[in-house]
């Protein structure tokens, strides 16, 4: 049995190289030329009805990468990185405010059922709110134009971090508790030594979920209440008549979204190598 | 009782289960089902049991009782004449003096294999930690496990973690070990390389074998007494000496008293296995 090293790092760059061996990064550049050329052509060459007033192509690229922005907001205004780091920063809290309140509560829901009875009930009630029906009573609850934002973040991802952990608990098999039991470990070395790592894969599954609802929520909250942020970027740019800026809000979005999340999975696979050994071996 | 002779000299002298009178009612819904009938059977210490029985006829039932994890309805079950559970007591407390092997396995995928043999002494805290790995390493050598400590039991053969399994349940000196149909789902080629194996196990250690199964060749080879169970309720319907001198190899299997005992049980095992069928009993 060879010994695999395998860290979250090697892991992934073992991933990009299988992924350039295959035929994926072509088909995603064809993806990528066919989104991009349906753009190009409908907006500035045939000029669709509805279409022609969209912000072309060519003009949100030129905007992008100007040094001197006719709209105000390119790689190279300081402003740009001002929003980011705002957004970052909100996400940041929310995320890990979500975590450790979260993981703990889906952790004692899953494993004492009487706890669940008090709890879930209340928690199935608050859980399919739409964080939009949140704004006005975020605005009321906290003063200031940050901590709204921050509390809706957090609670979309709270909900997602908390049901994911206690499905977690639920998944895992029997067998295993009792072989703790009789194998004369207590309560409590079986919920650190069984409970928490054995559900540790939904609350990835959980944390994933967690970040990409954080996003979501966070830009309907700097939409209403903030002064800086991506959303409060594409809602300014929108009422400003300044629609290139809009896209570049967007892309932003998603680009930033998509490493966040990147992040977390790279976290999960480091924490759960056992994980990872098992499906490197299922993928040979 | 049988006397036979251990390579090493000896049977155990601990490890002697009596049941005593037991009947487990389940009650689902108000209907009650009887899952095993007044039942008394006693195992000596250091013998290998053999309980044989179709699916579903409540001999694990009887197993999770003596382990601790179900309680029973009526009678007692007592371990070397100490009250595992009985009158007053319906619950027996889960012990590493009894050793679950579990039927799908329950090595804990996110320990390596040292890490999970070592985790029974690990929990108690009786030895340093140092001395607890040491015995780990030891023992996984004595098992032909040497070579696989370091990985986890997603990346070794089903074959190779049903040893380690054992190893982890032996690592706490345990009286008796609790086997539930632990092959069930090996192939017949690879059982036999198990059972060779286990009786090796066996030999090294003194320890009494309770082992449930529904396969009468495996119950054969590897016990010193068969214990017939009748389809549901569960009781012993005849108990059969296998007077077939340890150790054993594979050559048993093909020698004329194993298949003059073969001859002699079949029918029974068949018959109870049929009216399990017309009862349209559930697998379990």
């Amino acid at each position: 049995m060879e010994k695999l090293e395998t860290t979250a790092w090697s892991m992934a760059m073992y991933r990009v190289s299988m992924w350039l061996k295959s035929p994926k990064p072509y088909l995603m550049v064809i993806g990528f030329g066919f989104v991009l050329s349906f753009w190009y052509l409908s907006v500035e060459i045939f000029k669709l009805p509805r279409f022609e007033s969209m912000p072309g192509l060519t003009e949100v690229w030129t905007e992008y990468w100007s040094k001197d922005p006719y709209y105000g907001l390119s790689v190279y205004t300081p402003e740009y990185y001002k929003h980011i780091g705002i957004s970052l920063r909100r996400i940041a809290y929310a995320f890990l405010l979500a975590t450790v309140l979260g993981v703990p509560l889906g952790l004692f829901l899953g494993w004492s059922k009487k706890f669940r009875e008090y709890i879930f009930p209340l928690f199935e009630i608050f859980r399919p709110i739409p964080i939009l029906a949140w704004v006005p009573l975020a605005i009321i609850m906290f003063s200031g134009s940050e901590t709204p934002v921050i509390f809706l973040t957090f609670l979309a991802s709270f909900f997602a971090t908390t049901l994911n952990t206690m499905l977690g608990v639920d998944s895992i098999d029997e067998e295993y508790t009792r072989a703790a039991y009789c194998l004369g470990a207590s309560d409590w070395q079986t919920f650190r030594q069984v409970i928490i790592p054995g559900s540790m894969p939904y609350i990835f599954t959980g944390l994933q979920i967690s970040i990409g609802v954080a996003w979501f929520s966070l830009v309907a909250g700097e939409m209403v209440s903030g002064q800086y942020g991506l959303g409060y970027v594409i809602n300014t740019a929108y009422t400003m008549v300044t629609y290139p800026t809009i896209i570049i809000g967007m892309i932003t979005l998603g680009v930033i979204g998509y490493i966040t999340s990147a992040m977390v999975r790279m976290v999960g696979d480091y924490m759960m190598q056992w994980r990872v050994r098992e499906l490197a071996l299922g993928a040979n | 009782m049988s006397a036979m002779m251990n390579e090493k000299g000896a049977l155990a002298d601990k490890g002697a289960i009596r049941i005593e009178d037991v009947v487990k009612i389940y009650d689902p819904d108000g209907a009650a089902v009887i899952a095993v009938d007044h039942c008394n059977l006693d195992v000596p210490a250091g013998e290998i049991c053999m309980i044989v029985g179709p699916s579903g006829c409540g001999k694990t039932t009887l197993l999770n009782a003596i382990a601790g994890f179900h309680d029973i309805t009526s009678g007692a079950i007592y371990l070397d004449d100490e009250l595992l559970c009985g009158p007053g007591k319906p619950k027996a407390e889960p012990g590493s003096d009894r050793v679950v092997v579990f039927q799908n396995g329950a090595l804990f995928p996110w320990k390596t294999n040292l890490e999970n043999v070592a985790f029974g002494p690990l929990m108690k805290g009786e030895m340093s930690k140092a001395d607890i790995y040491d015995k780990a390493r030891k023992m996984m050598a004595d098992a032909g496990l040497d070579g696989t400590e370091n990985n986890y039991p997603g990346e070794i053969s089903s074959g190779l973690r049903r040893r380690v399994e054992i190893v982890r349940a032996l690592m706490n000196e345990p009286k008796v070990l609790l086997f539930d149909e632990p092959y069930r789902a090996l192939d017949s080629l690879t059982k036999s390389v198990m059972h060779e194996a286990l009786l090796e196990i066996y030999y090294k250690n003194k320890v009494t074998i309770f082992f449930i199964t529904h396969d009468l060749e495996e119950a054969i080879f590897l016990g010193h007494r068969l214990v017939i169970m009748t389809s549901r309720p569960c009781k012993p319907k005849k108990i059969v000496e296998v007077d077939i001198p340890h150790p054993r190899d594979y050559s048993v299997l093909t020698s004329p008293r194993f298949k003059e005992i073969m001859a002699e049980t079949k029918g029974l095992v068949i018959e109870e296995a049929k009216k399990a069928f017309e009862a349209g009993e559930k697998e379990g």
